[in-house]
């Protein structure tokens, strides 16, 4: 574990880069994912359909090839930007159809009957939406969302290799090409740093789980 | 039948009332089954309606129709001589007007039993929040169930959520309400308590029109009875001349089933 230790500063602002593109990531999936979910559910069949299309289309296209699309050809028909930028772009344009169908999965649970209700009251969609079936969807909704972004977090290693410069995995690149490292343990470290953040994540999720069961 | 509320209401009082409710050559299909055939129903102010028929008949669909819960095919359905709007505030604005009440009760199951009755005054007419909660506090009141105020309504019985549904819908001042088997969910011992808050209801004015087979309470309150089959409305007379000398044949059959019961 030498190279770890050896480097501790190194991997520390790595493991902040990294963190960046995961929270960014799950923020913008989130939000996102929660707005697909609700094109698909909505009223307006032109919303609808365009949820079903992205979603069809994302959840089966690769996720390099997602990110190699941003990162190369966006910039070809001329939109720039960093490939910060673009990796989170990507990562949260491929997550959030997971996140839709999550939310959606748990919107599902929710009796139609509970709409009904509220729509027969005079409430809005997005009133019925907001008041009566997001808040009890939200138990059921958890797991299956926490899981989505769980492997998001993972996946956000990926977003490294488009040579976003800073992160855990270039500084993989930079001790074992330029330093000479041996990989194993270098590897090692930055594992480490995405289990410290799944982890994390996990335990965050489960107490939340707990906090949704009881509300109600 | 082209205009039974002046024809057959008692005392023909309704006759002299403006039309609330009125269905015109309504048609609907659900896929090839054709659940609505060419329904023409009215209803005046005032008026109690009950829908009597065979399950499969229509009787939820045409009470859903009403506000636009089940879209038509074709025909008109207006509401105080408005025809029902497309998707949108318009449909929430007057769908605040349609009282209804469901046979599975749905209240809201996060909020607790005031809460339910306070969200549509609040959230669909702007109504203040103390004036929400003072109105149904009173509504909660007049159905019997003002000390489960704070209770989710889990904890309630069944007979006792159905009257928080009837309070709830009552909050938004409708025009109408509409009963969709009320008490078909209930255990016999909590049917009364039900229909005693609905007959209240249909003294005091309310117009009315509710899907039930509780013979009782048609002959007590209801104006009108209504009987459907295969989508179609068959016969409409009033209570006393249905029960006991129906015309069709359908009718006849479906009374001496539900009477031998
Ligand atoms: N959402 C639906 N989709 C397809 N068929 C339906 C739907 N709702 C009701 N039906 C069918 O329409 C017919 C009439 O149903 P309904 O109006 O519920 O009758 P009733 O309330 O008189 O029992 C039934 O055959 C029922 O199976
Ligand atoms: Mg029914």
């Amino acid at each position: 574990m030498d190279p770890v230790l050896e480097n501790l500063g190194l991997f520390a602002s790595g493991f902040l880069r990294s963190l960046g593109i995961a929270a960014w990531g799950l923020l913008g999936s989130l939000v996102w994912g929660t707005v697909l979910a609700v094109f698909r559910i909505s009223p307006v069949p032109v919303l609808r359909a365009f949820g079903t299309f992205y979603v069809t289309w994302l959840r089966n296209t690769p996720l390099a090839i997602v990110l190699f699309t941003m990162a190369f050809g966006i910039p070809a028909v001329g939109i720039n930007a960093s490939y910060y930028v673009f990796g989170v772009v990507g990562l949260v344009l491929y997550t959030s159809a997971f996140v839709c169908e999550a939310v959606r999965s748990g919107v599902a649970t929710v009796p139609t009957g509970q709409a009904e209700a509220a729509r027969s009251i005079g409430l809005t969609f997005s009133q019925t939406l907001g008041l009566i079936v997001l808040p009890q969807a939200l138990r059921a909704v958890v797991p299956p969302v926490g899981n989505v972004l769980i492997a998001m977090i993972k996946n956000s290693a990926v977003v490294g290799a488009l040579g976003v410069g800073g992160d855990l995995f270039s500084v993989y690149n930079r001790l074992t090409s330029a330093q000479g490292y041996a990989a194993l343990p270098v590897l090692t470290g930055v594992a480490i740093g995405f289990l410290v953040m799944t982890l994390t994540a996990s335990a965050l999720l489960a107490l939340f789980e707990r906090r949704a069961a009881v509300a109600r | 039948m082209s205009d039974p509320s002046a024809a057959t209401t008692p005392s023909g009082a309704a006759g002299a009332r403006r039309p609330l409710v009125r269905l015109e050559h309504v048609d609907k299909h659900f896929g090839a089954l054709h659940v609505l055939r060419d329904v023409d129903l009215t209803v005046a102010e005032g008026e109690v309606v009950v829908v009597i028929g065979p399950s499969g008949s229509g009787k939820s669909t045409l009470c859903r129709t009403i506000n636009r819960l089940e879209t038509i095919d074709s025909g008109r359905i207006t509401i105080a001589g408005e025809d029902l709007p497309q998707e949108g505030k318009a449909l929430a604005k007057l769908r605040a007007d349609v009282g209804m009440v469901f046979q599975s009760f749905n209240l809201f199951a996060h909020k607790t039993v005031r809460e339910n009755v306070t969200l549509g005054p609040v959230k669909a007419r702007g109504v203040s929040a103390e004036q929400a909660r003072k109105r149904a506090d009173e509504l909660l009141e007049r159905v019997g169930v003002a000390n489960q105020a704070d209770k989710y309504p889990a904890q309630l019985s069944g007979g006792q959520q159905q009257r928080v549904a009837i309070a709830r819908a009552l909050a938004m001042d409708p025009k109408v309400m509409l009963f969709d088997e009320p008490t078909s969910a209930l255990d016999p011992e909590m049917i009364n308590e039900v229909l005693d808050v609905m007959t209240g209801l249909a003294k005091s004015g309310m117009t009315m029109i509710v899907v039930t087979h509780e013979m009782g309470f048609a002959r007590r309150a209801a104006d009108r009875v209504v009987f459907m089959a295969d989508g179609q409305i068959v016969e409409d007379a009033e209570p006393e001349t249905f029960f006991t000398a129906p015309k069709h044949e359908r009718a006849k059959d479906f009374l001496s089933k539900i009477l031998t019961h």
